[in-house]
């Protein structure tokens, strides 16, 4: 049952009103925001990944001795309810620090009510830009690739490509833009030879496919960035495989690789897209591996990116609250900044300049393979090699 | 040219999707008069069982029995849901229903997540119309050619079956006059009820025929059901030929819009929606509304300013209300804050419908243009806070005024699709221009000064503000200005007979509505620190009416109750459980049906009772008086 978000018995004691704790005084409470009722089909996966973490840590004697212990809640989708759900993790559950949400507006929405509040915040999966740069603050940290960091390491692979005729299709809100703008910039530097032929900027969520493709198609371009995913994705793939948009065409994409995204196309999956993603069932490292088979053992299925996000976004809040010893935020900074942690993907840092962590992403080609869609050629790309020069990220980031 | 073709008809295959789906909510609207929210669910419910049925059953005949039996299938669900739920509150105010099959589309949404999971379902194509056809080089997919096809073949079959059978002569007379259908002995509730499952056999069948083609999700509901009211209004209420051409229009202009204007496609819809509506008030092929037959004042209790003793529960309640920070922490307060602000905004949202019988569905634009003048007078201008709080509003007070002179040009369900399709360009507005206000990651960093920075003290402002403004507005309803609104509201040809200026009053009751929803997302700023497009948008303004209708809509002041219920409630299962969403409307629904005069309502009504030995009349029979009409 999905309604079962805490962990532990809290229930019932929140359930009283919110006043009663039922978690021992010593324990060590996180808060955890999500838009799990939005967006299950990632937040699911990513619930089972952090339940996985605070298992793993308290069978490990939790944090300096003390219970961990994970309030999460549910922001469904808004800014302002997120608001509304960190306000009562800090003002009523005590919780040492705020972690999670998804969408860039929440996270950023968060990130500035941790500022107002002087609470430590981590954010595990917004991708936009501001959160670390132009609206950063030193009370928010991040733990997945950006937008920057995933638009280089596809412009590396998409540079390569002979195609000088680029088009794109984005959802039409801030992650789309970001992403094309970034991709444009870094691929133009790279490339100066190309020419950007057509943009398609489809409403979030509400993407008419087919006039889309026939309009990308009519521009004949080269090669295409796609940055639509979800539900939009299989709508633009099902048109694009029928009209014959992908034929003879290069496609760089963004997070198409992620198990959540690519797994629902099954037997439609393009191949030989350029894409960032997941592919859970070729990586063999000894990280990995205790991670997947610990994963495997308790759930009985595979893990998608969101789990790792969310086992990782847990590690990583207990790593940097076992270091401060001690839940003061500004402690917590301290210990967070220039730490570096285990994780399924290898070592990972949290930067001191930006407060970026260095979770990298892979990046490979889709193919098809038994009627499924797969991730092939993929190579890991550590975040450290695809973020811009100290003196860019200084330039960037407001001064705290 | 071969592309323009194309192009053209891939409109056209778009349009025929759409036509499906808006054709069942005209027709069941034309009748019943029910704003049927829940038609979105049933299409994702449609999709949702024919995917099931479509992997079950095997070879051709699997895949199109399976999309029919699904249709069917959700048929028989909508029939269940209008003898069980709906059948009981055909009598409540107007506008009730939509309360209703809002609480079933929050059930539906949590509850396909339950059965099918969470994930994105992808279905399998079209047996025979899986690849494409070549046009001149240009690829058209067999499945669109299809579509094109199905759209008029259906619109054929629905006018034979309203042009040469009984039923359809029935549902025709109801559309025009149901009080004289039902006066001449027609069996109206099995004419609803067969109205109703047709209108969602169609709403099904649409969504089962985007299994080739979408995938099947949980939030399938919201991205048409918009979109589906819109088209339906363009064509003008109860014309299934009007629906069909407003399809067709959107869907095309859309297809060679983004030709031109990439990023047309997310507010094109009310573009069009605004301009029809306003060159002709009922859409394209909608005739204008006859005069409705009201006879206010026979059946409702006159409205009256509290008495006495009411004064003084009143203020017993606010003085309890602001001893909250003696005893309660700094989280129950901020919730206190932000349901005083709801409150503000639901009884300025009540004015305008309660009072005005306008109903807004697009209030939310003036609550988030309060909030987003608060931001950039703060952001931009760096004014002090009580600066900021009080010019702030005139933004929503501007936009109002501006909005409003159109709108109350038109009346019923046209004025609330109006005030949709302007809040809809706000929003669009705001979301799109990103160098002003920031786009989808909005403004943040608007906090409030230190005097006011203590959760305490935010309360008292938000509470005093919340007081003062119900007070404000309930003087105004019975001052002259009020009495003449409601003349309005409930005869608008006997108001303008005794030489009142409707028109300008109405205009005047939208500005007052809007600055004060304006005071109120003002002050949501402050509280929250931040201004986002969703503080503009579709789901705010349904929380509004939401809560309106919970209240009570024929009451004075009973949004003020609807806000505290409604808000709390929400909150509080947000906070409690992932699927608020089947608790929130399994209560609305339990609402609906135990308080169909909405909470504060009955409570009249019981108090009523008490009063007088024989009420005037059998509460059944009341005939609603404010409305959408």
């Amino acid at each position: 049952m999905r309604a079962r978000n805490y962990f532990v018995g809290a229930a019932f004691a929140l359930l009283a009103g919110g006043m009663a704790h039922s978690a021992l005084a010593q324990d060590i409470k996180i808060g955890e925001i999500n838009s799990y009722s939005l967006l299950p089909a990632f937040t699911e996966p990513y619930r089972k990944g952090w339940q996985l973490a605070v298992e793993e840590i308290n069978a490990a004697g939790g944090i300096n001795g003390k219970k961990l212990v994970v309030v999460s809640k549910d922001d469904g989708g808004k800014p302002a309810d997120a608001q509304t759900a960190a306000n009562e993790l800090v003002s009523s559950e005590g919780v040492a620090m705020l972690t999670g949400t998804f969408l860039s507006n929440i996270g950023l929405a968060v990130s500035d009510f941790a500022n107002q509040k002087k609470v430590f915040f981590l954010a595990a999966e917004p991708l936009t830009d501001a959160v670390t740069w132009s609206k950063g603050n030193k009370y928010t940290f991040r733990l997945r690739p950006s937008n920057y960091m995933q638009a280089a390491m596809l412009v590396e692979a998409a540079a390569k490509l002979p195609a000088k005729r680029w088009a794109t299709i984005a959802p039409n809100y801030e992650y789309g833009q970001s992403a094309v703008a970034v991709f444009k910039k870094l691929m133009s530097e790279k490339r100066p030879d190309i020419q950007w032929v057509d943009e398609q900027w489809p409403p979030q969520g509400k993407i008419d496919a087919g006039p889309v493709v026939q309009a990308v198609a009519a521009a004949n371009p080269e090669a295409i960035l796609n940055v639509t995913f979800g539900a939009d994705l299989v709508k633009l793939v099902r048109e694009g495989n029928t009209r014959g948009l992908f034929k003879g065409r290069e496609v760089v994409s963004f997070l198409t690789g992620e198990p959540e995204y690519l797994d629902p196309l099954k037997d439609e999956t393009p191949e030989g897209w350029i894409v960032t993603g997941y592919p859970w069932y070729s990586i063999k490292t000894p990280e990995h591996d205790a991670f997947l088979k610990a994963y495997q053992a308790k759930y009985n299925d595979y893990p998608r990116l969101g789990s790792i996000v969310g086992y990782q976004t847990i590690k990583a809040a207990a790593a940097i609250l076992a270091k401060a010893g001690s839940t003061d935020p500004e402690k917590l900074i301290a210990a967070a900044e220039g730490l570096s942690m285990p994780s399924p993907f290898g070592a990972i840092t949290f930067r001191k300049i930006d407060h970026q962590s260095t979770l990298g992403a892979f990046v490979g080609k889709t193919a098809l393979k038994d009627g499924k869609g797969v991730m092939v050629d993929s190579a890991y790309k550590k975040g450290a090699d695809y973020l811009p020069s100290d003196a860019e990220v200084e330039k960037l980031r407001p001064k705290d | 040219m071969a592309f323009y073709v194309v192009q053209f008809l891939t409109g056209l295959a778009s349009a025929a999707s759409l036509f499906l789906v808006a054709s069942g909510l005209s027709i069941i609207f034309g009748v019943t008069r029910i704003v049927n929210f829940a038609h979105g669910a049933f299409y994702m419910i449609g999709a949702y069982i024919a995917f099931t049925l479509t992997e079950r059953l095997s070879g051709a005949f699997g895949f199109w029995g399976g999309i029919v039996l699904a249709a069917i299938a959700v048929a028989l669900i909508g029939v269940l849901v209008e003898m069980v739920l709906l059948r009981r509150i055909y009598h409540a105010p107007e506008l009730f229903q939509l309360l209703a099959t809002f609480g079933l589309t929050l059930m539906v949404e949590d509850l396909v997540v339950l059965i099918w999971g969470p994930d994105d379902l992808v279905g399998r194509r079209a047996p025979g119309f899986k690849g494409a056809i070549d046009f001149f080089g240009q690829n058209i997919p067999s499945y669109d050619l299809f579509l094109i096809v199905l759209g008029p073949v259906v619109l054929g079959i629905l006018w034979l079956l309203f042009q040469r059978t009984r039923w359809g002569v029935l549902v025709r007379a109801a559309t025009q006059d149901r009080d004289m259908v039902a006066a001449l002995g027609v069996n109206q509730k099995w004419l609803f009820t067969s109205v109703f499952a047709v209108g969602v056999f169609l709403a099904a069948l649409g969504g089962a025929l985007q299994i080739p083609r979408d995938a099947v999700h949980h939030a399938m509901d919201l991205r048409i059901i918009v979109e589906v009211f819109v088209v339906v209004v363009i064509g003008g209420l109860g014309s299934i030929v009007g629906a069909f051409v407003a399809a067709v229009l959107v869907s095309e202009l859309n297809a060679f819009g983004i030709l031109i204007f990439p990023k047309i496609s997310i507010i094109l819809v009310f573009l069009v929606m605004a301009v029809v509506l306003i060159v002709r008030p009922w859409g394209l092929f909608g005739k204008p509304e006859a005069p409705a037959r009201k006879t206010p004042g026979l059946t409702v209790n006159p409205w009256r300013p509290l008495t006495q003793n009411e004064r003084l529960m009143a203020l017993a309640a606010l003085v309890i209300a602001a001893t909250l920070p003696l005893f309660a922490g700094n989280y129950a307060l901020t919730v206190g804050s932000e349901i005083a602000i709801f409150v503000i905004f639901a009884v300025s949202l009540h004015f305008l419908m309660s009072v005005g019988g306008l109903a807004s569905f697009g209030h939310a634009a003036y609550f988030g243009l309060g909030a987003y003048g608060v931001a950039f007078l703060a952001k931009m201008a760096g004014l002090p806070m009580i600066v900021c709080l009080l010019l702030g509003p005139l933004l929503g007070c501007m936009g109002a005024a501006v909005f409003g002179f159109f709108a109350v040009q038109l009346s019923g369900v046209y004025f609330a699709m109006l005030t949709l399709a302007f809040a809809q360009i706000v929003w669009s507005i705001a979301f799109q221009w990103v160098s002003v206000t920031g786009g989808d990651n909005g403004i943040l960093g608007v906090w409030p000064e230190k005097w006011a920075a203590s959760p305490s003290h935010f309360y008292w402002l938000a509470l005093g503000v919340a007081t003062l403004v119900t007070i404000a507005l309930r003087a105004m309803v019975f001052s002259p200005f009020g009495y003449a609104l409601r003349a309005t509201r409930d005869s608008l040809l006997r108001t303008e007979a005794i030489g009142i200026n409707a028109k300008r009053i109405q205009w005047t009751a939208f500005v007052i509505a809007g600055t004060t929803a304006g005071i109120g997302g003002a002050l949501f700023a402050y509280l929250k620190g931040s201004v986002f497009p969703d503080n503009l948008g579709i789901s705010l303004s349904v929380d509004a009416l939401v809560m309106v209708l919970l209240g009570g809509v024929e009451t004075v002041s009973g949004a003020v109750i609807g806000a505290i219920v409604y808000k709390a409630l929400n909150i509080w299962l947000v906070s409690q459980t992932d699927l608020s969403k089947l608790v929130l409307g399994g209560f609305i629904m339990l609402i609906v049906v135990v308080f169909p005069k909405g909470i504060v309502g009955m409570l009249e009504m019981l108090a009523q009772r008490r009063r007088k030995a024989s009420p005037p009349g059998s509460p059944l029979l009341a005939k609603p008086i404010e409305s959408a009409e």
